[in-house]
């Protein structure tokens, strides 16, 4: 009876982690395919949409487009959610909950609708759409978790250390960022990272504020409209890889090195 | 200096630090917000935006099909996916919880998560190879001759569905399993005490004490699926639109801002709807 339901367990588990893994497997697989066609039969293996990839100008942009949005605007986001975070949990502002409350808002609504707001408005200001635009929103939508994230690390038995290192005559400034900073710098990094992720992946607001210059999502979606391709396999799969290694990386430098952000 | 003099100078600096991040929001979130909201009371003539206000949106919405339909073709995909999802994560998230030896099971959960580290665009494309008329499905069945002719598997609602539940079997296995080995021995063990057979006890005991992790779970799942415009767009085919892409739509070659403010709003209303009705169960549930 034991032995039966362990089986049938291993099965049922087996199933999923196959329906789970079934469409990278196939993507990885024929981004490989020696043909036109990305689909069985398969037919060889060749590397040459891999070369088609890589000397693809449009998509190199767009990939070196997405690394340098995504990293400037976590940036911004950190920076921003760290220092209000600092001055909410170190000082007393009016109407502390109600401000919070705004920084964290746009958490709640679809990105969508941000990207849509964001939108109408720059229509209306006249501002160009470029990667600048897209930047502005993937702040908008990551600053609220920044916040969140380091605001949630500020406790109280950092406020002794500040006092100590003010007390021996730092500067503000100095308290901030040669005190506070280094030690909620795991929590930092850990918004950072996940804020690079978002913005990585992020497609819809990417989609409505760029134009000519564009991020990689948006420059894969406009891949598919050729239909089944075995060059999208390949960037695809390249897009999987680099995901893969940030992860590994953030593991290994962010959780395991330091611990758990608190 | 005086004591209030230090504390206006405190204050000065409290917002100093905190003004950049509520600027940036304000600025850019709320501002573009409540312009939104106005828009959808305006009208469009031609290519420009017209401040008159109006209702003509909002009631468009419930007299036009294609927009109701959107709506309700949403909730329906988000409905069924939801079901399906849950009914497939839950055993999943019992057996890493319960059968896997504990040293395992994180690596069971972040093998669970690897294939999402692909971008979301790519993973909608890749179903597109299993699921499509030539895909993976359709040439093995037919090979080993159990179809005749190729399934209709992408292109309409049961593609949709698919690329949903495959994501969201993912989210709720993680939710699931968090609740489950929050559980207490004890309970089984209290229960086992009292006569209760494997099957009375996971029905009477542990079910209900993980209903809360599986009503989060699909909560998010809800909220997720129904903002959703790239799997529908890219497995759904152009027959049923959602009510995502009936806004997108609205953007694209007509550049109808107004309408696309109205339904955007409709669509936020939903979802707060179901963040309400959801907070207020879980209250029930804790009192």
């Amino acid at each position: 009876m034991r032995q039966l339901s362990t089986a049938l367990a291993a099965l049922y588990a087996g199933l999923i982690y196959l329906f789970i893994f079934l469409p990278v497997v196939v993507l990885v697989l024929f981004s490989f395919q020696d043909g036109t066609l990305p689909v069985p039969p398969l037919n060889g293996l060749t590397l040459r949409w891999y070369e088609a990839v890589f000397s693809d100008g449009k998509l190199m942009a767009a990939l070196g487009n997405s690394l340098l949005v995504a990293v400037i605007s976590s940036a911004v986001a950190c920076i921003l959610g760290f220092l209000a975070a600092y001055a909410f949990a170190r000082y007393t502002l009016p109407a502390s909950a109600l401000l919070r409350g705004l920084i964290v808002a746009p958490m709640t609504v679809s990105t969508l609708i941000i990207g849509l707001g964001l939108l109408s408005m720059l229509n209306v200001t006249g501002m160009r759409l470029s990667l600048v635009t897209v930047g502005i929103g993937h702040v908008v939508i990551n600053l609220p978790l920044c916040f969140a994230i380091i605001y949630a690390s500020m406790g109280g038995h950092q406020v002794n250390i500040e006092r100590a290192a003010r007390d021996l005559g730092a500067k503000d400034w100095q308290v901030m960022l040669l005190v506070t900073a280094p030690m909620l710098l795991p929590s930092i990094l850990a918004a950072f990272f996940l804020s690079v992720t978002f913005s990585w992946d992020e497609f819809i607001v990417a989609f409505l504020l760029s134009r000519f210059d564009v991020t990689l999502p948006v420059e894969i979606w406009s891949m598919l409209r050729s239909g089944l391709d075995p060059k999208t396999n390949a960037i695809g799969s390249v897009v999987f890889l680099i995901s893969v290694v940030f992860l590994v990386l953030m593991e290994l430098t962010v959780f395991r090195k330091t611990g758990k952000p608190s | 200096m005086t004591a209030t003099a230090l504390e206006r100078a405190e204050r000065r600096k409290a917002w100093a630090f905190a003004l950049p991040g509520l600027l940036w929001t304000a600025l850019f979130f709320l501002v573009p917000f409540a312009y939104m909201v106005a828009i959808s009371f305006w009208t469009r003539q031609g290519r420009e935006i017209v401040a008159t206000w109006t209702l003509d949106n909002y009631v468009a919405f419930f007299q036009k099909a294609h927009f109701f339909k959107g709506l309700v073709v949403s909730l329906e995909i988000t409905a069924t996916v939801t079901v399906i999802s849950v009914l497939l994560a839950y055993p999943l998230a019992w057996i890493i919880a319960e059968r896997v030896p504990k040293k395992w099971q994180r690596f069971a959960l972040v093998m669970a998560i690897l294939p999402f580290w692909t971008s979301y665009v790519v993973r909608s494309y890749s179903w597109l190879l299993v699921l499509s008329k030539g895909g993976v499905v359709n040439q093995t069945l037919l090979s080993i001759g159990i179809i005749a002719e190729p399934l209709e598997l992408s292109a309409n609602r049961t593609g949709t569905v698919i690329g949903f539940v495959h994501f969201f079997v993912m989210l709720l296995t993680l939710t699931i399993y968090a609740n489950l080995i929050q559980l207490s021995p004890n309970y089984r063990r209290a229960a086992a005490d009292l006569g209760a057979n494997a099957f009375q006890t996971f029905w009477h005991v542990v079910l209900p004490l993980t209903l809360p992790g599986i009503m989060v779970g699909a909560f998010l799942t809800f909220v997720l699926c129904i903002g959703d415009y790239i799997t529908p767009q890219i497995l759904g085919g152009n027959n049923e639109l959602v009510l995502p892409q009936v806004i997108m739509l609205q953007l694209g070659r007509r550049a109808d801002f107004p309408m696309a403010a109205a339904l955007s709003l409709v669509l936020m209303a939903v979802v707060t709807l179901a963040y309400i009705a959801c907070a207020r169960w879980l209250k029930m549930e804790r009192t």
